[in-house]
């Protein structure tokens, strides 16, 4: 009678999954195309005399795929090294009272709502700075990032074998080459997936982005002005009654990028399982 | 000497997170004392009034403190019925079996999802499902938004139960079935006990989950300042309430919006931290 319901409850979640996929690939692949992935957004005046015309609406989304591609790589650029630092940080010294303290603001600062995150990126970056600029939402993704990488790496280097580093250091090696040259690339594989989940996770981040990126209807590659990223822009064309048309084709292409780096990083989890 | 460096290196990286962490209570902290010192920390808290009006500007938490709470108690009430099964279809029934692994697949992809994409499917499809089955007057409003925000907590949820759930030691549940027990006995008088714990840090880190998520709530929630009566009409939480508006505030109103950034932060913070403790306990046993 039990293992009914749980197969039927448990059936049930997988639902809200197949729908919301149905939905955005429904309404979104007629507008994938090389133009929607090419031209920047259209304005609002633009989309209304096409959509009044009956045409469809010209342009795309690639001033929001090169904003979000450029401020992922800068806060990647920067969170992963710190990440894997202080992860192998924390795995070495685990008894010691700062590693404990450090440990738990990781876990408090991965709980930090991303609102927060965009609120204290706002009075860090774009208060003193006098303007929003996609510096400032690299700098919301890097904060955002880094306690999922700490937490990755940590938890790979915890569960090498102590041996591994013994081995390394009996051998003559120094405490810094053992780390980086043997104890590292063996946990590497774990770690890069860590890292493709926190990018996972960021990528589709709309609320630190709103007051940093602020976002912007050009395809630019100036860091220090504003940017637009397809989160953002999925959000703008929500708002915006003349561009709700391009909103499933933004929300497919998000969607499948997403959902592909989890299922890489599943993959590569199980092929390079420490 | 190189070790030295690397050693400090280490250190140094360490140090971002405390850095970082302290930085966000102390900034917060400094730019909301605006609004504590003007309506009085608790008088904020307690205040329901959101006049905008130059001259008469007053601000309360209340109604968001209210909307977070209430929408939070609803997405956790109905998440429960669907993480617990998951949870026992992963951890116990189909334990290490293929339809596991597929079931963990759907609700890792399910936890992928970007939250403005729940939102968008919440306002499109779900918010006429609601109008039509009478559940709500426009189909936004608190209902709507902790529907969507269950069906957000139900991956994390049951994945973190149903590590518990794996860890029980079979050789108890084999006691028990030597003993007679039928399988739903096993579950409700060995598996239960020993996973509960574990089971309940899980669900305070899916509230603590719950309380911040932002865009999904602020596209589902309908956006009203009032203090909500029923759980049918619009509203507002913290986190939405800093979404609509802080983009065009200033002065108090930022101020306002700011503190009331800081008590989610708190809220969270404190709700976490309790989670975390219980599940650090929990995987130790």
């Amino acid at each position: 009678m039990l293992h009914i319901l749980v197969c039927v409850l448990s059936g049930l979640t997988a639902i809200p999954l197949l729908a919301i996929l149905g939905e955005v690939l429904i309404k979104g692949w007629r507008q994938l195309g090389w133009s929607f992935l090419t031209e920047a957004t259209p304005n609002a005046y633009k989309a209304m005399m096409a959509m009044s015309a009956g045409e469809t609406i010209p342009g795309g989304i690639a001033n929001g795929i090169v904003g979000t591609f450029l401020m992922l790589l800068v806060a990647a650029a920067v969170a992963i090294p710190v990440g894997i630092f202080c992860g192998i940080c924390l795995s070495e010294y685990r008894k010691n009272w700062f590693a404990t303290i450090v440990s738990y603001l990781t876990d408090l600062l991965q709980g930090t709502p991303s609102i927060i995150i965009g609120i204290i990126t706002y009075i860090w970056v774009v208060v003193p700075t006098k303007g929003y600029s996609a510096f400032a939402g690299s700098v919301a993704l890097f904060i955002m990032m880094l306690p999922l990488i700490i937490r990755s790496t940590e938890e790979t280097m915890k569960v090498l074998p102590e041996t591994l580093k013994e081995a390394g250091l009996a051998l003559g090696g120094s405490y810094w080459r053992v780390m980086l040259k043997v104890m590292l690339p063996s946990a590497l594989g774990s770690i890069f997936t860590g890292i493709l989940l926190a990018i996972s996770r960021v990528v589709g981040e709309t609320a630190p982005l709103m007051f940093t990126a602020l976002g912007g209807a050009a395809i630019s590659w100036n860091m220090a002005k504003p940017m637009s990223a397809v989160p953002l822009l999925i959000w703008e064309f929500f708002n915006d009654p003349n561009l709700q048309s391009l909103i499933w084709g933004a929300s497919l292409f998000l969607l499948t990028f997403v959902l592909c780096l989890n299922l890489l990083a599943k993959r590569i989890a199980k092929k390079w399982k420490v | 000497m190189q070790d030295k460096i690397f050693k400090g290196l280490l250190i140094l990286s360490a140090i971002v997170i405390p850095v970082i962490g302290g930085g966000i209570v102390y900034s917060l902290t400094n730019d909301a004392a605006g609004a504590f010192e003007r309506f009085g920390f608790f008088h904020f808290i307690f205040s329901d009034d959101w006049v905008t009006t130059a001259g008469k500007e007053s601000y309360g938490a209340l109604p968001f403190i209210t909307g977070t709470l209430l929408t939070t108690i609803l997405a956790l009430l109905m998440c429960i019925p669907f993480s617990l099964p998951v949870a026992l279809f992963t951890g116990e029934y189909f334990k290490g079996r293929k339809i596991a692994t597929v079931l963990g697949t759907v609700t890792d992809l399910l936890a992928g999802i970007p939250s403005v994409i729940y939102g968008l499917w919440g306002f499109y499809v779900l918010r006429s499902v609601f109008i039509h089955l009478d559940l709500s007057p426009q189909g936004s409003g608190i209902l709507t938004a902790a529907f969507v925000l269950a069906i957000m907590i139900v991956p994390y949820a049951a994945s973190l139960s149903a590590e518990f759930v794996k860890m029980v030691p079979s050789e108890l549940k084999e006691g028990a079935y030597a003993m007679g027990a039928t399988r739903a006995e096993v579950i409700k008088r060995v598996v239960f006990p020993i996973a509960g714990p574990g089971i309940f840090s899980a669900y305070i880190l899916a509230i603590g989950r719950a309380l911040g998520e932002t865009m999904t709530v602020t596209m589902l929630i309908g956006n009203t300042n009032q203090m909500p009566d029923t759980l049918r009409t619009t509203g507002n939480t913290m986190a939405s309430i800093i979404a609509n508006q802080f983009g065009e505030a200033d002065g108090l109103k930022l101020s306002s919006l700011i503190a009331i950034g800081l008590l989610l932060f708190l809220i969270t913070a404190i709700i976490n931290l309790i989670g975390k403790i219980l599940i650090r306990r929990a995987r130790r046993v």
